[in-house]
C-alpha cells in the first residue's frame, strides 16, 4: 500500500540535491557575467581616461589640438538638452498618462492607443532621429539647434514616461480616490489633490530613468546633424550645440588618425557615466524618501 | 409574474408599517430599484423608505447586495463602469438617479464611511480640512474651527489634538476610522452611509465607533451596512434584511429580531445560514 518506496526515494535524493546546487551556480554565473563585463569596461575606461581629466579638460573649448581640447561645450549642450527634455516630457507625458488612465473610456480605442504607445517605446532611436530631422530641423526650420535636439529626444522618451506615469497613477489605491469622490470632490479636484501627489514620486523616478536614457542617446543626434567640432558654447534654445555622447562618438572615430583621441573619448565617457550615476541616484533617493505607506 | 405581485404586496406592508410606527419623514425612498452589473442583477425591486435621523441597518449574507445598495444612495456604485439601474431613489423628494442630478452635490449631503479606514496620506488636520477645502473654504480660522469641531464630534479630539500635523497613517486602525468619520462630518452632511465600518476593527475600537454612531443619530440620518447581527440589534432603529438582491424583510429592529415575519429572516438571524 506504500506509494513512497523509501529505497527509491533515497536513490533519487542525491540527484535532486545535486541539481539544486547546480542551478544555484548557474544563476550566480548569469549574474556574475554581467557584473564582470561591466567591471572590465569601467576599469578600462578609468585606466585609459582618468589621467586626462583635469580642470582644463572640463572647462576648455573643443580644439583640433588634443592637448588643449576641453568638453565644456558638450557638457553645457547635454544640460540644455536635458532641460528641454524634462520640461516637454513631464508636461506632455503626465498629461497624456492622466488622460489615458483616468479620463479615457476603457474600450477598443483606448486599448489600441495603449498598445501603440508601448510599441513606440520600442522604436529604434535612429528612426526618431529621422523624424526629428524631417519635422523640427527641416520642416519647422529650426536647424541643428538645442530646441530641435531636445524635441527629438523628447519624442524618443515620451512613450517611456507615459507608460511609467500610467503605472504610477494606477498604483494609487482606489480607496483614496473613493474617499475623495465620496465627499463631493470633482474628478479634477481628486486628481489634483489626491491622485497626483500620491503618484508623483513614482512618476519622477520614471522620468529621471527615462532622462538618463536620453542623455546617452547618440543616433538621433547624428541624424539631426550635430557638428563634429563646435567651438562656441550653447547659451540658448536656438544655439547650435554638441553633446557628450556625440563627442565620444567623434573622438572614437578620430582615434584611427590620432590615437590620443581614444583617451579623450575615455575621459568623456567617465564624465557621462558620472552624470548618469548622479541622475540614477537621485531617482533612488526620491523613490525611497517619498514612498508612501498605506 | 406571480412572484412580482407577491413582492409588491410585501412592499406595501413595509410602507404601511413604517408609516404607522414612524412619525418621522423618510430621507430616502426607493421605488422599484433594480441594478445590474453587466448581466448580473444585484438589486431586485427594492422599495424602502429610510427614516430621517434614525439608524437604519442593512444586514444579510455576503453578496446579497447590501453594499451595492448603500453605494447606490450616493451613486458611488457608478465607479464600476458596467452598472445599469432602473426605478428611482428619492432623496428629500428628488430622484437622484436622474441623469442631470449633480453627483457632487449629492455626495456633499450624503457622506460615506468605508469598510477599511481610508484616510489620505496627509496630516490629520489636512484630512479633516479636505472636504471644506474642496468646497471652497480657505479661511484658516474657519478651517481650524471645523477641524476641532469635527474631531470632537467624532470622539477623537483628545486622542489626536497634539498630533494634528502628523500623518494619519501613524494612528491605530480604530483611530483612523474615527478620523474618517470626522472627515465625513466636516462637510456637514445630512446622511452618513457606513459600509461595514467596524469590520476591520478590534472589539474595543468597534464599541467606540458604535457609541459614536449612537451619538451621531441626534444630528444625522445613518444607514449602516453590517454583517454583524448583534451590531445591528444593538445600535439600529430599523433593520432591512437583504437576500440575493431582494429585501426579504424591513421593520423596526426590535420587531425584526424578536418576531421576524419571514422564515428566511428567522433562519438568518438564528444563524441557520449565512
Amino acid at each position: 500500500m506504500n506509494y513512497m518506496d523509501q529505497a527509491q526515494v533515497e536513490k533519487r535524493m542525491k540527484r535532486r540535491v545535486t541539481t539544486n546546487k547546480m542551478m544555484r551556480k548557474l544563476f550566480l554565473g548569469s549574474t556574475l557575467f554581467g557584473l564582470i563585463v561591466l567591471a572590465i569596461l569601467i576599469f578600462r575606461v578609468l585606466y585609459q581616461g582618468i589621467a586626462w581629466i583635469d580642470w582644463n579638460f572640463l572647462t576648455g573649448t573643443l580644439s583640433t589640438n588634443f592637448e588643449n581640447a576641453g568638453i565644456m561645450g558638450a557638457i553645457l549642450g547635454t544640460l540644455w538638452l536635458m532641460l528641454v527634455v524634462i520640461i516637454v516630457t513631464l508636461a506632455i507625458g503626465i498629461g497624456a498618462a492622466i488622460y489615458l488612465e483616468l479620463y479615457a473610456k476603457k474600450g477598443k480605442l483606448q486599448e489600441l492607443i495603449q498598445t501603440n504607445i508601448a510599441n513606440l517605446a520600442g522604436v529604434p532611436s535612429i528612426v526618431y532621429g529621422i523624424l526629428g530631422l524631417t519635422l523640427f530641423v527641416r520642416l519647422m526650420e529650426m536647424g541643428s539647434t538645442v530646441l530641435a535636439g531636445g524635441l527629438t529626444m523628447s519624442l524618443l522618451v515620451l512613450p517611456i514616461i507615459i507608460v511609467a506615469s500610467q503605472e504610477a497613477l494606477r498604483a494609487v489605491p482606489g480607496f483614496l480616490s473613493e474617499a475623495s469622490y465620496g465627499m463631493g470632490a470633482t474628478k479634477w479636484q481628486t486628481v489634483q489633490n489626491i491622485i497626483l501627489p500620491t503618484a508623483i514620486p513614482s512618476i519622477l523616478t520614471g522620468a529621471i530613468l527615462a532622462l538618463s536614457r536620453a542623455i546617452g542617446e547618440t543616433a538621433p543626434l547624428v541624424v539631426i546633424g550635430i557638428p563634429a567640432l563646435l567651438i562656441p558654447f550653447p547659451g540658448g534654445l536656438t544655439d547650435r550645440f554638441t553633446a557628450l555622447p556625440m563627442q565620444i562618438y567623434y573622438w572614437t572615430l578620430d582615434a584611427s588618425l590620432t590615437s590620443e583621441y581614444a583617451n579623450l573619448a575615455a575621459a568623456t565617457i567617465i564624465i557621462l557615466l558620472l552624470l548618469l550615476f548622479i541622475l540614477n541616484s537621485t531617482a533612488i533617493i526620491i523613490r525611497n524618501k517619498y514612498q508612501q505607506r498605506f | 409574474m406571480n412572484t412580482i405581485l407577491n413582492e409588491r404586496k410585501d412592499n406595501t406592508v413595509y410602507e404601511a408599517q413604517s408609516q404607522s410606527t414612524e412619525s418621522h419623514n423618510s430621507i430616502f425612498e426607493t421605488n422599484d430599484l433594480n441594478l445590474w452589473y453587466g448581466n448580473t442583477q444585484a438589486l431586485k425591486n427594492i422599495n424602502l423608505q429610510i427614516p430621517e435621523k434614525k439608524i437604519t441597518a442593512i444586514i444579510g449574507p455576503s453578496g446579497c447586495g447590501k453594499s451595492t445598495f448603500i453605494k447606490t444612495l450616493n451613486r458611488m456604485v457608478e465607479m464600476v463602469p458596467i452598472v445599469k439601474t432602473s426605478g428611482d431613489i428619492k432623496y428629500n423628494g428628488t430622484n437622484i438617479l436622474n441623469r442631470d442630478f449633480q453627483v457632487e452635490d449629492l455626495r456633499t449631503k450624503v457622506g460615506m464611511v468605508f469598510q477599511k479606514p481610508n484616510p489620505f496620506p496627509k496630516s490629520v488636520y489636512d484630512n479633516i480640512a479636505y472636504g471644506p477645502r474642496i468646497h471652497g473654504i480657505k479661511n484658516k480660522k474657519v478651517l481650524d474651527e471645523i477641524v476641532e469641531k469635527s474631531l470632537r464630534d467624532a470622539f477623537i479630539w483628545d486622542e489626536v489634538k497634539d498630533r494634528l500635523k502628523e500623518n494619519a497613517y501613524g494612528l491605530s486602525g480604530g483611530q483612523q476610522q474615527r478620523v474618517c468619520i470626522a472627515r465625513c462630518l466636516a462637510i456637514e452632511p445630512e446622511v452618513i452611509l457606513m459600509d461595514e465600518p467596524t469590520s476591520a476593527l478590534d472589539p474595543i475600537s468597534t464599541s467606540k465607533v458604535e457609541e459614536l454612531v449612537q451619538e451621531l443619530k441626534k444630528k444625522y440620518s445613518i444607514i449602516i451596512v453590517t454583517h454583524n447581527m448583534q451590531q445591528a440589534a444593538r445600535i439600529s432603529d430599523k433593520t432591512a434584511f437583504f437576500l440575493n438582491g431582494e429585501v426579504v424583510e424591513y421593520n423596526d429592529t426590535e420587531t425584526l429580531f424578536s418576531n421576524p415575519s419571514d422564515q428566511r429572516t428567522e433562519d438568518y438571524i438564528t444563524g441557520r445560514f449565512g
